[in-house]
């Protein structure tokens, strides 16, 4: 259990060591000197750079529908279609969403996790084999948490005890999970025989998708766990700064294997979302799902070298990547052009991410602007 | 302390015990026993005469990407199977790897074992186009299964579907079928697949063609990725985009089963749809018609059993025994057939 040697590759954001208590109290000093412009810590609640940042989020999805009316009226005229386009985009967001609650808790800890894509492919996979299937729905759902969770806790015990490093132990998951899925898969597409899980997707409460309601449910448990438990506050200090959370008592490594198990976890129950919504499942599918995960969280305002994020940001970020792919669909338009925009805004929101760090100068500003 | 341990231990023989649990329920939970599709082979026995008679000994070398959707996976399996039921030749298979680079170094090693014929469908005909110029300069004969090569002395035989034609079968259908109809100003969906793939653009050209030619054309078309969850999610935003829709057409059945989710999902029943390549699933569906895919064009695997089966013939210095011929022809293109509801029953056994 003691983990007593430093060890610098374990610590994402190449800082000093800092006392977390003095750091804390510093920020908390930074918030009542200067509540509406300073930096202050996102959990002491709403206001501050965070909620200016996600007021960015809101007004770039307003743009975004703005743009829809424009070039669309005829559909944006009918009320009904509204609230139905609406919903659609909530349940498009509703697979990767969930996903993001998990790679925004896995940067926050100052990692990457590469492997979510392929965790959900397998996961499904393994959910919908004939042998799984004759035990029924309870045992696909099952069989797909536990995958999950499995190979999460697997990358994590790589990282944090074998000590690789999160990109690569990640990216070699990211290679075998996709191969044992195609193995266990025969490279067929796996039909999935259950009416309740391919209800899942079709079944609609007060007239709101049952992914919706998900989604909210892995959003709202993300929120509490990262802004109201000791989890949350020790993944902010491991991913700030790893070697002075572990001299202040926190066990990193032990802490570092958690966040992998639940990025893993909320993958299980992706597979499950993803199989019900396509009726089946195959190695290929959720195809670069890290990369959409690790781009809205991005410009939901976690920083990639750990110690800071918001899960009201990423699922902004979420929101905002499938408004984009609805508003090219309803447009007619072609997949190559949504990509470049897609890669246009990542863009925007780290140089956005970088200014205001520049902005605020000084101690905070001169050390992670550089690595932003 | 001693409290706390045991305390802890005690937790951890619990958590290991049910891990261990999960793991031996998992493990069980892989098998996908069930009846294996049958493969698409030509019985070799049932004459004893012509083509079909056993001769000289032939090892054919063979290489298809490494398969992440049905079609892919059908044509190894048909080649293979094919093969099999011959008792004058041996496979040589290899893996082709996940690029046109990985399949060239796994090629130059096959090369290096002589094989007789080698069948080859290339990630990319113009990529590999050089490789097969080397075989057949090696004395070897290439049989190109599907994606052309550009050149063609880099072929002894080439065999495919028809991209284009498909596209074109589609689009009479769906043409035929809004006539019946009476739908005047008709809006038309398609659903293709991946876009960087030459085979996607031929069959969306073959089909807005058609289209064309009688005044119609595509109201809305997305790209998805020969995958069910990437079919699901591009119908449900064309869904979005046409409120009203007459007709679909879906480039690959094994998408499809995500486009009827999405239709299923989306309750909606206006339109019908026609599907592609001929999977087993969609010729059930489009038997038992209950769902709105009312017809698919092929675009069949069992072209893999029937390169094998013309290599052989090569390997052997035959001709196709129904052909006055004394060889095998260059090129073989293989139509697009348009299955229904009313010859559903006697495609079902081509369906992978």
């Amino acid at each position: 259990m003691s983990d007593t040697t430093p060890t610098a590759t374990q610590l994402p954001a190449q800082s000093p060591p800092v006392d977390p208590a003095q750091t804390t109290a510093a920020e908390h000093a930074a918030a009542a000197l200067a509540p509406a412009g300073g930096r202050i810590p996102f959990w002491s609640g709403a206001g501050g750079e965070g909620a200016r940042r996600n007021l960015g989020l809101l007004a770039t999805l307003v743009i975004l529908v703005v743009i829809g009316i424009a070039t669309r009226p005829d559909l944006y005229g009918d009320a009904n279609w509204v609230w139905g386009n609406t919903l659609t985009i909530l349940k498009l967001a509703s697979v990767v969403g969930v996903v993001t609650v998990g790679m925004t808790f896995v940067i926050i800890g100052g990692g990457i996790d590469l492997s979510v894509g392929a965790i959900v492919a397998l996961a499904g996979v393994w959910c919908t084999t004939l042998a799984t299937q004759s035990y029924g729905a309870g045992g696909m759902i099952f069989s797909a948490l536990v995958v999950g969770l499995a190979v999460g806790v697997v990358n994590g015990v790589l990282i944090s005890y074998g000590r690789l490093v999160p990109f690569i132990a990640t990216l070699a998951m990211m290679v075998a999970a996709r191969g044992l899925a195609a193995q266990i898969s025969e490279k067929q597409t796996q039909v999935s025989n259950s009416q309740f899980i391919n209800g899942l997707a079709s079944t609609k409460v007060l007239g709101i998708p049952l992914l919706v309601y998900i989604l909210a449910a892995v959003v709202l448990a993300g929120w509490v766990l990262l802004n109201r438990t000791t989890f949350g506050r020790r993944t902010v200090a491991v991913g700030g700064n790893a070697e002075a959370a572990r001299l202040a008592g926190i066990n990193v490594r032990l802490h570092t294997l958690l966040l992998y198990a639940l990025s893993g976890l909320c993958c299980g129950i992706a597979a499950i979302m993803l199989t019900a919504q396509a009726n089946s499942a195959q190695a290929a599918m959720a195809n670069l799902y890290e990369l959409d995960a690790i781009a809205a969280a991005i410009i939901g305002g976690t920083l990639l070298t750990g110690g800071r994020g918001t899960i009201v940001g990423s699922l902004l970020g979420v929101i905002i990547f499938s408004t984009i792919t609805n508003l090219f669909a309803i447009n007619g338009l072609s997949t190559e052009a949504q990509n470049m925009v897609k890669g246009g805004i990542i863009v925007a929101a780290v140089l956005v991410q970088q200014v205001q760090f520049r902005g605020l100068g000084g101690r905070f500003g001169g050390k992670r602007a550089s690595t932003a | 302390m001693t409290q706390l341990r045991s305390d802890l231990s005690r937790r951890r023989i619990l958590f290991g015990s049910a891990a261990l649990g999960a793991g031996a329920l998992l493990s069980a939970c892989t098998s996908n026993e069930a009846t294996p599709t049958e493969a698409q082979t030509k019985a070799a026995a049932n004459s004893s005469a012509g083509a079909n008679a056993p001769g000289k000994q032939v090892t054919i070398g063979f290489s298809a990407p490494a398969a992440d959707h049905g079609w892919i996976a059908a044509i190894t399996n048909n080649a293979k199977a094919q093969a099999g039921a011959y008792s004058d030749v041996k496979l040589q298979s290899v893996e082709a790897g996940a690029d046109a680079a990985a399949q060239r170094a796994a090629l130059s090693t096959l090369i290096s074992q002589k094989p007789d014929v080698i069948v080859l469908l290339p990630h990319d005909g113009k990529e590999l186009n050089a490789f097969g110029l080397e075989a057949m300069k090696a004395g070897i004969p290439v049989v190109n299964l599907d994606r052309a090569f550009p050149d063609p002395k880099a072929y002894r035989l080439q065999i495919k579907g028809d991209n284009y034609g498909m596209g074109v079968a589609a689009a009479t259908y769906i043409i035929e079928q809004l006539k019946a109809k009476g739908v005047s100003n008709p809006v038309i969906g398609e659903i293709a697949g991946m876009d960087e793939l030459e085979l996607t653009q031929e069959r969306s050209k073959g089909f807005a063609d058609t289209l064309a030619q009688n005044g119609l054309k595509v109201a809305n078309r997305r790209a998805a990725r020969f995958t069910a969850d990437s079919g699901q999610q591009e119908a449900t935003g064309l869904f979005q985009a046409l409120p009203k829709i007459d007709a679909i057409w879906n480039h690959d059945d094994d998408q499809g089963i995500g486009v009827l989710a999405a239709v299923n999902q989306a309750n909606r029943k206006e339109f019908f749809m026609v599907g592609g390549a001929g999977s087993k699933k969609a010729m059930e569906d489009i038997k038992a018609d209950n769902t709105v895919l009312k017809a698919t064009v092929t675009y069949s695997p069992s072209m893999a059993s029937s390169a094998i089966t013309l290599a052989r013939l090569i390997g052997q210095g035959k001709g196709m025994s129904d052909l006055v011929e004394l060889q095998v022809p260059k090129e073989i293109v293989l139509a697009s057939e348009t299955i229904t509801k009313e010859n559903a029953s006697d495609y079902l056994k081509l369906g992978f």
